[in-house]
Parts: C-alpha cells; structure tokens; sequence
C-alpha cells in the first residue's frame, strides 16, 4: 500500500528549507485502455504513475525537481536540486522582479460521478468487440477498432509553509474507428473522431452520456456511405460546424492564441507564438458580436475541471470574449505577475504529470450556446457545407492561417440539407474567421467535448483539454474538398 | 539503475508460478531541463524516472501493467509483487492472444556510452553567456538515457548514453527567427559559443524587410529539417504494416504500386546509424536496416511481430506503433554550396510547421512555411518570406517535382520530451523542387 500523500507533505514540510516559497505537488495516476481491432482484443495498457515535483523559490530565483523516491533523503535530493537551479537562476531568469509568492490552497475536489461502480477489463473487451461486431456490415469495412481510456488522478498540492488542496479525478474517453475501403480509395468514419473527443470526467456513465451503445453500426454506415459521396465542392460558401469539429477550431484559433506564456514568448521555439499582443485585451474584436468565450472550470462532466489549479489558484468561471470583445487571455499567477497585473490571473496553469512544471494551458475552453436551432441555422443558407468530426489540422506559428479537414461533409443548398461529400476541408485566418460567425446554436445543439492529448511546452507536456460548444455558422469560408 | 532493474527481474522471476513467463522493459532518465526565453532562464527542472512494464504471460495470454520505479529495492520489490498478483488476476478472465509471439532465442546485449554533459552550472551559465544580446528561446535537456529488457529465460539487454540536446531559435523580430540544434555527448562551451555565433550572424538574412508571396506554385529548396518535417509526417502510419494491410497508410498507392516517387528517391529505417536500441519491446534483435522506398518504389514496412503473426510476414524489430526512429535518407548530388544558384529564382525554406495529412488518398500533406524561409533571385537571398501555406501531394513533391537532392545529408537527434526524451534520429539531405504549391 502507497503512502498517502498527505503523509508525504507532511514529511516534506518537516525538511529545514532556506528559501522563500516552496510546494510540493504529489500526483499519483491509474491509467486503463482496453481495445479490441477486428474482432480481436488488444493487450490492454495499464500505468500506474506516481511521484512529485518540487517547487523552490529563493530570492527572485526558481528552480524544480522531480522524483519518484519518496523516503526523506528522496525528498531531500529533489528539494537540494530544485534549491541549486533557483541559486543558479538568480539574476539569469526572465523575471525581471522578484517572482510571486503562490497562493496557499485549502480545498477538496472530487469527481462527480453518476456511478462508482467500473467495468472491468473483461466487460470492457466484451462490450467493445460487440460494438465492432455492429460495425461488421460489409465486406468493404476493412478495419474496426475500439477503446475506453479511463483515468483515476490523485494530486495533493502542499506549500512548505502550510495549505494544501487535494484532488480525486476520474476521466474516461471511448473511442470507435471504421474504415472503408473500394476501388483504390479509403475512407475513414470515427465516433468523436480518432483522438478520443468524446472525453469527460465522471464514471462508467459517460458511455450512456456520450451514446457509445450503437456507435459502431452508425460509424460504420456513415464509413461506407463517404465511399460513394461525391468530393467536397470548392468555393467560398457557408460553413456550419458540428460541436465535434467545433472544439478543434476553438483549441486551435481561440484557446492557444490566448495562452499569456505564448504571448509572452516561452513557446516561440517550439507550440509557436501568438497574433494577439498585450494591447489588444479589452479592444480588439476578437469576432462577430455573436461571440461568448468562457473559461470554466466549474461543469462538474467537462474533462478539464478542478478547484485548483497546480500553482494553487482558485478556479473560478470568467468571460475571455464577451459579445466578441477580447477581455483577458489564459495565464496563471505566474504569468499574470510578468505582465505586471495580478488581476489578469485565472486558475490555468497546469502540469501533465508529476515530472513536468506547470504552464499555462487552456483547460474548458466554451463556446457559449446562441439561440438558433439547427434547423433554424440550415434554413438560412443558400449554399454551404455541414461539417463533422476533425481529421486534420494545420495553424500558422502565431495561429492564424489555417485549414482543418473533417471525416464527413453535407452540403446545404436553398436550406435544406442535400448530398454527403467527402474530403471537407476549409482554411481561413483566425484574426478574421470569428468574425464571420453568423449563428450561434441553442443550447439544445451543445455537446461537451474535449481534447485527451493537447501538446504544449518544453520539455514537451501533453494534457487533457475541455471545450463545450454549440454548432455554430460562418458566412463566406473557403471550402474545397480532396483531389479527385 | 541496470542493476535495480535487473534484480527486480531476478525478483519476479523467483515468484512465478507454473508455465509462467515473465519479461519487462524500462524507459528511464536522469535529466536536466532548462527553458529559455529571451536569452534567459524561464524553468529549470531535474527530473529522475524510472517506468518498467511487466508483461506476464501464461498459456497463450499476457497482461501487462507499467509501474513507476522509486528506486528504492525494497520499495520496488514490493510493487513488483503487487503488480504480479494483480496481473496474475487479470489473466484468468482474458482468453489467449492469437498475435502474441516472444523470443525463441536469448540474445543479451549491453551498450554504454558515456559523454560529459554539462553541470547545472553550464547549463545556465554557458548558455545565457552565449546568448548575451540575443533574442534566444529553446530547451537544453541533458543527462542520461536508458533503455533496457530483461526476461525470466535469462535474456538481458540495457542500453544507456549520455546525451544532451540543445534546440533553440534566435528570434529577429515578430515570427523571424534562426532555428538551430546542437546534439552530442561532450558538451563543450566554445562549440556552443560557436554555433550560437552562427545564428547570431545568420539574423541578418532576417533585416530586410519581408516578402509577401501570392497563392501559387514556386521553384523551392527545401533544407534538411524541411525534409525531416515532410518525412516524419508519413511516420504517422505510412510505413506500417498493419495501416498498409488495413488500407489506412497516407503512402497507400506507392504501396499498392500505382504511382512512384523519383528514382532519387530511397529512404531506409537504419537503425545501426540512429540511437534507439539494437532490441525492440519484446526482446527481438531488429536488423541493422529495413528499406521502406527504394528508387522511388516501394520495398518494405515496419513490421511488429504482432503484425508479423497477424499477416504472416517476418518481424523486422518495428515497436509497436510501427514508426520509424531512425530514418536515413539517401544524399543526392547537388553540393550545398551550390543550393542558391540551382535555385537560382525561387523559396528557401528551412522550416516547415505544423504539418497534417489534408487527404490521405492522395498523401496531400497541408503546413506552414516557418523559420529562415527566404525570397531567392537569381541565387542571391533578396528578402525573408511571411508566413505561407502549403497544401501538396508527397507523390508529386517527392515524384515529378523533385529535381535534385544535396550531396551532404543533416544528422538530428528529436528533441521531443513528451513523457521521456526522444532519442529518434534522421540522416536526410536537401532537396531542390521544381515547384511546390503554395495556397494561403
């Protein structure tokens, strides 16, 4: 039996530290994936992670260390290397006035979940081979594929000098993947798309949530159907995106341009920069008055939800774009002390694991729901293209040129859906893009959505990422389709 | 750490029961990170880890369970007996593996190779000392890598190397930059003073005042990492077997041989030129190369052995996700000196960004022009270039567009630092394009 974190800051608190600020974040992770391809389970991936990174700050220099040893004299190298790299710093770091003390957290945090009571591996295997079997419908499906992702994290964020918070969460991601192929062509129908979208926190009940039972008939239908569906027409027409491709042009084109680190210049050589500059929070129209951006930490199901965040800011619901106006980016204590304004800090800066420091990242990324029904949005377009599911994606270094493909396409003539077609894609420039939202969906077209695998940082970190949203209509984007 | 991982295999094995089989494989690190922004420190972080899949196997079906190592004998012991009981649990209620097939033969083999990597101090003193009057941002990651495998029928492989990787851009202004990389064993404060000299000097390619290009197709040199970026994109399943076989590999009609790329065209997984090991996950020696295009045709995938049971082909040592990790590319003729004026009217692009396969059936490959990306006149550079879209097919880039490739090919060691650090290499040269089509 591993020791209880509580347990171990406590030992951590004991250690005699000179320094000015200290925390120790304890992160223990229970990962699961079952999967079964053709007819056949996979052997399934089970991790169990646990360590700790150490946080130290003297005189204006800061340094980090992370371990696995979690005996006094492993908890003692972590903070004696973390102490040599805030030494070593002093004077040398990006700070140009003495870093911020981090917030004390005091709090619980746990999961809501429907039901506590798991599948197990066996079940899991069973209830995925009969959604591929579902998908078993013509002789034209080459492959099936399925999986459930599920998570348990425990993560105890302790200052040296008291407080802490703890966080008990469990997150589960099915995933369902068809492909088709005829005459030399191959065409590809996931359920979410192939990186797992439909992800939220919570237990076994998310399945039911997400409509997983019967996912692999229809995926597979919806496979065979793009075999014979004509290639996306090009042209400049309008656009109405999905929740399920919605999440990708948020992540993209709002949520990563928003990132203060970006804005700041940590991500140049590697996630890129941003279009956005300091100046632009509270003026620059950001898009179509139509246009509400939440960060929202607080929808109990949406992947990315906590109390606190891994500096041990409160979390809490703000507005970034209001009616289109840009109001604030994401950028956490830290952050927010760089740009000189400690009010600009929202709960955001997070770590993917125990041996990573935290960054800023973007966490529940909403869209805000309109009131147009989806009907209502159809009826209003002369000529234009539906759009589902995310299969590429491509933005510029300072995010603003781009161009995402999605697994499957309807056009739209006169407001009424007409045929299916393959190979949607469109490109646009995100500084202008938003503008063009026309409708924003009613809540009844929302969807809660996420990304498992957002990459950022340096050293590399990938994280888990909400975004809700409704289906949402744009006047006037380039579309085109595959080569024929 | 060897001989830690070594005893808890011997500990493991000790418990196993009757006709159980036992193997594990570590991915371990000591490393030192340290970020830079603006020629400054932004995190410093030492990171010690250790994750050990354990893999049981009795009559036909196998479970594993990945662990995170303390260190601490004890300690590890005992979470390796857990680990085992819980697997030994699991395995009851699985049915067998029809692809599962290990090692019939024990070949152990053991490399080390030891470097001088920079203490905490030169990490940060020598680097903000070079870049002094320097817009510099990057990562230095540094210390030892391990690899290891160890079975209960005795099998024994380790593979451990000091390493440090060194990749950053010198930023001109806005999106201009000098993108830069320095790998080795020895670190060696003049070199790194060297070559950040290098870049320094290189800003003033960036002091002109930009180009901006219109949508269309241009003659185009593509250096080394552009290549690399091309390349690495059709890892992503292109050279699998089992996306071959399953229709899903973006590179499917080079496959299916109704169309080929340019003659100059051959690229190889050699793995006796990279750094990842001489064994795969399951104990399997992989060769020293396996050809994937040769000649601009197809001539072989990545095959794991769970492939190789699948489709009843031979194993080739692939992991898992059949990916390349060290991928070498056949040099061409064109010297590097002579790029400019091969070109001669044209784009030079160093860096390409943010690639995504745009149509699979066509291997169209959509990106981003990125750093160092110049307007060139008759072999002269005029004027940096603003950021431009690609969006092309790899058959016609790599086909009837390709002219040339350079007679000097770029050896680089991945920075990637998801979950561990990446020790995939490429070996790839330049290549000179008749035209390369351009849309946003």
């Amino acid at each position: 039996m591993s020791e209880r974190p509580e347990s171990v800051a406590a030992r951590f608190r004991k250690l005699p530290l000179r320094v000015d600020d200290a925390t120790i974040r304890i992160a223990e992770e229970e990962t699961s994936r079952v999967s079964v391809r053709d007819g056949v389970a996979e052997p399934s991936r089970v991790r169990l992670d646990r360590g700790a990174m150490i946080y130290v700050q003297i005189e204006g220099g800061i340094g980090y260390a992370a371990t696995s040893d979690f005996s006094d004299e492993g908890l003692r190298a972590a903070a004696d290397a973390a102490s040599e790299w805030a030494k070593l710093s002093r004077g040398k770091s990006v700070f140009t006035s003495p870093p911020p003390k981090l917030p004390r957290p005091e709090g619980r945090y746990e999961s809501k979940r429907g039901t506590t009571e798991t599948l197990g591996r066996k079940e899991q295997v069973d209830l995925l081979l009969r959604e591929c079997e579902s998908a078993k419908i013509d002789s034209r499906i080459v492959e099936r594929s399925a999986s459930i992702l599920s998570v348990r994290a425990e993560e105890l964020l302790a200052s040296h000098s008291g407080g802490e918070a703890f966080a008990e969460q469990y997150f589960l991601a099915p995933s369902l993947a068809v492909t088709a192929y005829d005459k030399g062509r191959s065409e590809g129908r996931s359920f979410g798309g192939r990186y797992g979208g439909f992800c939220q926190q919570g237990g076994f009940e998310i399945l039911e949530r997400a409509g997983f039972s019967g996912s692999g008939k229809q995926t597979a239908e919806e496979a065979i159907e793009l075999l014979s569906a004509p290639n996306c027409p090009s042209g400049e027409m309008s656009l109405l995106l999905m929740p399920d491709q919605m999440m990708l042009q948020i992540h993209e084109s709002i949520g990563h341009p928003l990132e203060i680190d970006r804005i700041l210049g940590d991500e140049r050589n590697y996630a890129g920069q941003s279009f956005v500059s300091l100046d632009m929070f509270g003026k620059y129209a950001y898009g179509s008055s139509l246009l509400n951006v939440t960060y929202d930490p607080t929808d109990p199901i949406e992947f990315a939800s906590f109390a606190f965040d891994d500096e041990g800011t409160k979390a809490e619901r703000v507005h970034l774009i209001k009616d289109g106006l840009l109001l604030r980016g994401l950028g956490g204590t830290t952050s927010a002390s760089r740009l000189g304004d400690p009010s600009m800090a929202i709960a955001t800066t997070r770590a993917c694991a125990w041996n990573r420091p935290p960054i800023d990242r973007m966490s529940n990324l909403n869209v805000e729901p309109g009131t147009s029904s989806l009907e209502e949005m159809i009826a209003s377009v002369e000529l234009g293209v539906m759009m589902k599911t995310n299969l590429s994606w491509s933005i510029d270094d300072s995010r603003n040129k781009f161009q995402f493909g999605c697994e499957w396409g309807r056009m739209i003539r006169d407001g009424k859906l007409a045929e299916v077609v393959r190979s949607p894609n469109y490109r646009g420039i995100s500084a202008t893009f938003w503008r063009s939202l026309a409708m924003v969906g009613s809540p009844s077209t929302r969807e809660v959505l996420g990304v498992p695998h957002c990459g950022k940082g340096e050293p590399n970190q990938v994280l888990r990422v909400g975004h809700a949203s409704p289906a949402c209509l744009f006047d006037k984007v380039v579309v085109f389709g595959g080569e024929a | 750490m060897k001989d830690h991982f070594y005893s808890l295999v011997d500990h493991a094995t000790k418990s196993l029961q009757g006709g159980e089989l036992f193997f594990a494989t570590l991915v371990g690190e000591t490393s030192d990170f340290v970020r830079f922004n603006h020629g400054k420190v932004r995190q410093a972080t030492s990171v010690t880890q250790a994750h050990v899949e354990l893999t049981l196997v009795h009559e036909g079906k196998r479970q594993s369970i990945t662990i995170s190592l303390s260190s601490r004998p004890d300690l590890d012991a005992a979470r390796v007996d857990e680990s085992l009981a819980d697997l030994r649990k699991e395995l009851q209620s699985q049915t067998a593996d029809p692809y599962l097939v290990l090692p019939t033969e024990i070949r152990s083999s053991e490399l080390e190779k030891k470097g001088r990597m920079p203490s905490r101090d030169e990490a940060v003193s020598d680097v903000v000392a070079a870049a002094e009057g320097l817009d510099l941002v990057g990562l230095l990651a540094s210390g030892r890598i391990c690899r290891g495998f160890a079975s209960s029928t005795g099998q024994r492989n380790w593979h451990a190397l000091d390493n440090f990787n060194f990749d950053w851009s010198t930023v001109h202004s806005a999106d201009k930059a000098v993108k830069s990389f320095w790998a080795g064993s020895d670190w060696d404060r003049q070199e790194l003073a060297r070559r950040i000299d290098i870049a320094r000097r290189r800003l003033g390619y960036l002091d002109k005042p930009s180009k901006k290009l219109t949508p269309g197709s241009y003659r185009t040199y593509l250096a080394p990492s552009a290549v690399d970026s091309l390349v690495r994109m059709l890892n992503w399943g292109g050279f699998s077997e089992r996306s071959q076989r399953t229709k899903q590999s973006a590179l499917q009609r080079l496959v299916d041989g109704e169309v080929q790329l340019s003659e100059a065209f051959t690229l190889a997984e050699h793995t006796a030129e990279g750094m990842v090991p001489l064994f795969d996950e399951l104990g399997f020696a992989r060769p020293g190369s396996v050809a994937m295009i040769q000649r601009g045709k197809h001539a072989g995938s990545l095959v794991s052995s769970r492939s190789a049971k699948e489709y009843g082909v031979t194993a080739n040592g692939a992991n898992e996700e059949e990916d390349m990790q060290s991928m070498v590319m056949d040099a061409g003729a064109l010297p590097t000196n002579e790029v400019l004026r091969a070109l001669d009217t044209g784009i030079y692009i160093s860096n390409l960004w943010y690639l995504s396969v745009s149509d699979r059936n066509s291997c169209r490959i959509t990106g981003l022009t990125r750093f160092e990306t110049f307007w060139v006149e008759k072999g002269e550079i005029i004027a940096p270039v603003d950021v431009m879209r690609f969006d092309d097919s790899i058959y016609r880039i790599f086909g009837e567009s390709l002219e040339s490739l350079t007679s000097e090919r770029e050896f680089s060691v991945n920075p990637g630092t998801y979950s561990h650090r990446s020790i995939d290499t490429s070996l790839l040269p330049g290549a000179l394009l008749r035209d390369f089509r351009l849309t946003l």
